[in-house]
């Protein structure tokens, strides 16, 4: 059954970073077929209906990493993609308070301390952005390339001066509690920045390694431009339409409920894919979006790759702790003294940094947060066609929620959806009463949904020993796999997840460099 | 201790094999080692009256320290061949295969014998411990993986005679077994299972029992042999015949993968002349990319035979293009005088272009001459292995004693 003319690449997964990596393939005149299991492309960066006429971005809902560059590159804006609002602020909502807006002029006593701390990291963002972009050198190699990129990375670091570095230095491998302790006294203020440290992390904000991944974050959204948090218009999912738009204009084949269920392997070489249906489809070279395990473990299948590879990969850390929740309100939700510009950005329920250690403290132990920390949006204010006329869609990532519930997750949803909704209320009295449908996505329900062994956002931790060069495990760096003419593009490769498309476009770059005619 | 209660594993001493109550009462000179966890006989008497038995009688010896892995399963097959670098597929039910397994990086983590029980059923003998290497090889695989060690007592029963022995302790047709083949039999009323293997390079089997019937096995075996000029043996003796066989010890010729501290101290199959055992067309294997990498590259150095000029044995001998020593090109690993082809032998690591049959290199040799160290520079060429190989280690029937 193997197709006549075999294509240059198939992608599996037509996630985003798949959609860049087959669109940019395609625009470079190879023949690119993408596989996606379900009956629309997006992965999780998707839109979703989860009650009659309100819909939702499924995992991330917000657009803040994804370069202007590659939407530039791809003409995203003229395959549709619109933006329903841009720029939008940060606020950190408290009990008994108003919502304090995270910028300078709002922050009293901590405004100065705010002011110079902002500016340093820009600074620390700023030096490590480009590192974020580029393709990480290997380690143990002798290789000029690998020597010269990390050369390229200690002189990045040595060129912010005397003191910054020296800062830097010290702060990188610090818990991100004793940073802000060093710096602010607001309680709210310290709480609401620790939340941008462990936002979809296994990480209480005293987990060691926690400065590094608030950098991650910051360097991110430092390279992506100055567009800063943005939300598509039709949610996240219509990102990937735009994706999907571009990379068919460029010539790319996307077909949809095509589960791949195996890598051929021909001569130690990948050859194509076998569909659940039994199809087979020949190819030059396969690049996978899925996930390292998926990918390693179940698409390629241990016995091509060699024990100690396959002992690494089986203990990548990739169990997701962030759920989503979706409310379908029956009008907008109030936060007293809160601005209407306040409300349509990124409301963060995080008050304090015990508060938010706490609510990590469950995790550990298999439970949820009794009072778990929240990043909220509401997106139909920016989006009204989101939600049926006058009504609204709250989204909520809810840390911590962990994949294996002590017990099992069995008739807990519905447990846990009422605590988010109570701790919500206390935040927005009145908002219990205005919830007429709720859907709340696990750690378990993401892995089934978006077919991501673990449920992780990112594929896999983002931490010291899983970043960068050893993301996400030596030897299948660089988009590279142990087996010739297999490649990754997923958020499981530096730099990682968020709707960023950074992985698939440099695997593209890979592919093209180790594939050229 | 009169208490009947075992103490703990880790407050225990070295273990006793089956066969210990034996090997204390010949014991003429109390020379015993540690070996995996036993204790077991280094020397009994003399190493050379025990060497000679090796090649001119036939010799006892006790292997049950030898670790022994149990892997079973539907997918017992494709586990191994994954495993180990010889093609499996080839090794029919009934026989035994030398085999060798490397890391991802095709450096050997240890040599052994995969013994095919039937069909999915597969017992491994090593030198080292690595369940964790086993168990995580599994991954993937519907295979069982549990280590036997304790629960078969085993014997090696090699010399010329030794098939004779084996006939006159009642073991019918034994005379049929091939090399390398598996045989069932009954010894003191109870089965046998015997192989046709060994660690001399001469006539010889491999006898495996349940630890009850060792006792009894060992007293039927020695009154089988008591005209045949049997007698139990060391390691030593034991030592002087493998390399003359030229067969690699682990931590004597070569360490461990999974145990190397420094780096360069890691050897491939290739290196150490065991190229012959990498089968590059039988699809993935651990090691293989790294294998292939190595050997379209050509090997930096190479495990050798060495004739050494004199009779000294050539211990820890540095290797050196000329006998002024003035360019060093590596090392002996083992060395011995061989009373057997009445040459001065060793195994050595040599770096290339200097491995090739027939190069002359010079070993520093140190001498202890009543306590004054005395140097000498030995020419040495670099022969074949093995050194001794005799016709009747493979003759079927092997001639009667």
């Amino acid at each position: 059954m193997a197709s006549a003319a075999p294509h240059d690449v198939i992608v599996i997964g037509g996630g985003h970073n798949g959609l860049v990596c087959a669109a940019l393939l395609a625009r470079r005149g190879r023949s690119v077929l993408v596989l996606e299991a379900e009956s629309a492309v997006g992965g999780a960066a998707a839109t979703r209906e989860f009650a009659p006429g309100f819909r939702v971005s499924a995992c991330a809902h917000l657009v803040h990493l994804m370069p202007a560059r590659l939407i530039e590159e791809l003409s995203l804006e003229r395959h549709g993609l619109e933006w329903a609002a841009q720029g939008l602020p940060t606020s950190a909502l408290m009990p008994d308070a108003p919502p304090l807006p995270i910028e300078s002029q709002s922050l009293g006593a901590d405004r100065g301390a705010y002011e110079d701390y902002a500016a340093q990291m820009q600074r620390f963002a700023r030096a490590l952005g480009p590192v974020l972009e580029q393709v990480p050198p290997r380690l143990g190699t002798h290789e000029w390339s690998d020597i010269a990129g990390l050369m390229r990375l200690g002189w990045r670091i040595r060129r912010l001066g005397r003191s910054d570095m020296r800062e830097l230095l010290r702060i990188g491998g610090m818990n991100v509690h004793d940073l802000l302790e060093e710096h602010f006294a607001s309680s709210a203020l310290k709480g609401a920045l620790a939340f941008d440290a462990v936002l979809g992390t296994n990480f209480g904000p005293r987990s060691p390694g926690t400065v590094l991944t608030l950098l991650y974050r910051l360097a991110a959204q430092c390279s992506a431009g100055p567009r800063g948090l943005a939300q598509p218009r039709g949610g996240v999912g219509a990102l990937s339409a735009a994706l999907a738009r571009a990379a068919a204009a460029a010539g790319a084949v996307i077909r949809t409920r095509a589960p791949v269920s195996e890598v051929i392997v021909e001569g130690d070489h990948a050859a194509g894919v076998v569909l659940e249906s039994g199809e087979r489809i020949a190819a030059r070279c396969v690049v996978s979006n899925a996930d390292p395990k998926t990918t390693f473990l179940r698409l390629l299948g241990p016995r091509h790759l060699d024990t100690g590879f396959v002992r690494r990969v089986t203990h990548l850390r990739a169990r997701g702790l962030a759920a989503k929740l979706h409310l379908a309100l029956d009008r907008a939700p109030a936060f007293a003294g809160a601005a209407a510009r306040l409300l349509g950005g990124r409301l963060l329920v995080a008050p304090s940094l015990e508060y938010l250690e706490r609510a990590f403290n469950h995790a550990k132990y298999g439970e949820y947060s009794s009072a778990p920390a929240f990043e909220v949006t509401v997106p139909s204010l920016n989006d009204p066609a989101l939600a049926p006329s006058g009504q609204h869609v709250l989204s909520a990532v809810v840390q911590y929620v962990p994949y294996e519930l002590k017990g099992g997750w069995e008739g807990k949803r519905e447990r846990l959806t009422a605590r988010c909704i109570d701790a919500l209320e206390r935040l927005s009295p009145g908002l219990g009463a205005s919830v007429i449908g709720s859907e709340l996505l696990t750690p378990a329900d993401i892995e089934r949904e978006f077919h991501i062994s673990g449920g992780h956002w990112h594929h896999a931790d983002l931490a010291f020993d899983q970043f960068f060069m050893v993301r996400p495990v030596p030897g299948a760096t660089q988009h590279r796999t142990p087996l010739p003419g297999l490649y990754l593009c997923g958020a499981g490769c530096h730099p990682g997840g968020g709707v960023m498309g950074t992985a698939g476009r440099n695997a593209a770059l890979e592919i093209l460099k180790s594939t050229a005619a | 201790m009169s208490s009947s209660a075992p103490l703990p594993h880790f407050q225990q001493p070295l273990l006793k094999t089956p066969f210990h109550e034996r090997a204390r009462s010949l014991s003429q000179v109390e020379r015993f080692v540690a070996w995996s966890g036993y204790t077991t006989v280094d020397v009994f008497t003399t190493v050379e009256q025990e060497y000679f038995a090796i090649r001119n009688a036939s010799t006892l010896y006790d292997l049950t320290p030898m670790v022994k892995y149990r892997i079973g399963g539907p997918q017992a097959l494709e586990y191994l061949n994954r495993l180990v670098t010889r093609d499996l597929r080839k090794l029919k039910p009934g026989r035994v295969a030398y085999c060798v397994w490397c890391n991802d990086a095709g450096h050997l983590l240890d040599d052994g014998t995969i013994f095919s029980l039937g069909e999915g059923e597969y017992r491994l003998c090593t030198a080292e411990r690595q369940i964790d290497w086993l168990l995580d090889s599994a991954i993937g695989f519907e295979v069982e993986v549990s280590e036997i060690t304790a629960q078969i007592a085993a014997l090696a029963l090699q010399g010329p005679t030794s098939c004779a022995v084996l006939k006159a302790a009642g073991l019918a047709g034994i005379e049929q077994l091939k090399p390398f083949e598996i045989g069932h039999f009954e010894l003191s009323r109870r089965p046998l299972m015997v192989s046709r293997t060994g660690f001399t390079g001469d006539l010889g089997y491999e006898l495996w029992m349940p630890p009850e019937a060792a006792l009894e096995n060992w007293d039927a075996l020695m009154e089988a042999g008591r005209t045949r000029g049997l007698r139990a043996i060391g390691s030593q003796a034991l030592n002087m015949a493998r390399i003359e066989a030229g067969f690699l010890m682990p931590h004597v010729d070569f360490v461990s993968a999974e145990q190397t501290i420094r780096t360069g101290r890691d050897r491939s199959p290739l290196e150490l002349g065991l190229g012959w055992l990498v089968d590059f067309t039988k699809g993935h294997f651990n090691g293989r990319r790294a294998l292939l990498a190595e050997h379209l590259r050509g090997a930096r150095r190479q495990l050798v035979g060495l004739d050494v000029e004199g009779n000294k044995p050539a211990h820890n001998a540095l290797l050196y293009t000329d006998a002024k020593g003035r360019r060093e090109i590596g090392f002996v690993t083992s060395a011995t005088w061989s009373p057997t082809c009445k040459r001065n032998i060793a195994l050595a690591l040599l770096d290339a272009p200097h491995f090739s049959t027939g190069t002359t290199v010079w070993a520093d040799i140190y001498l202890n001459r009543e306590l004054k160290w005395e140097r000498r520079m030995a020419a040495a060429r670099v022969v074949d292995r093995p050194f001794f190989a005799p016709e009747r280690r493979r003759a079927t029937p092997p001639a009667d004693f």
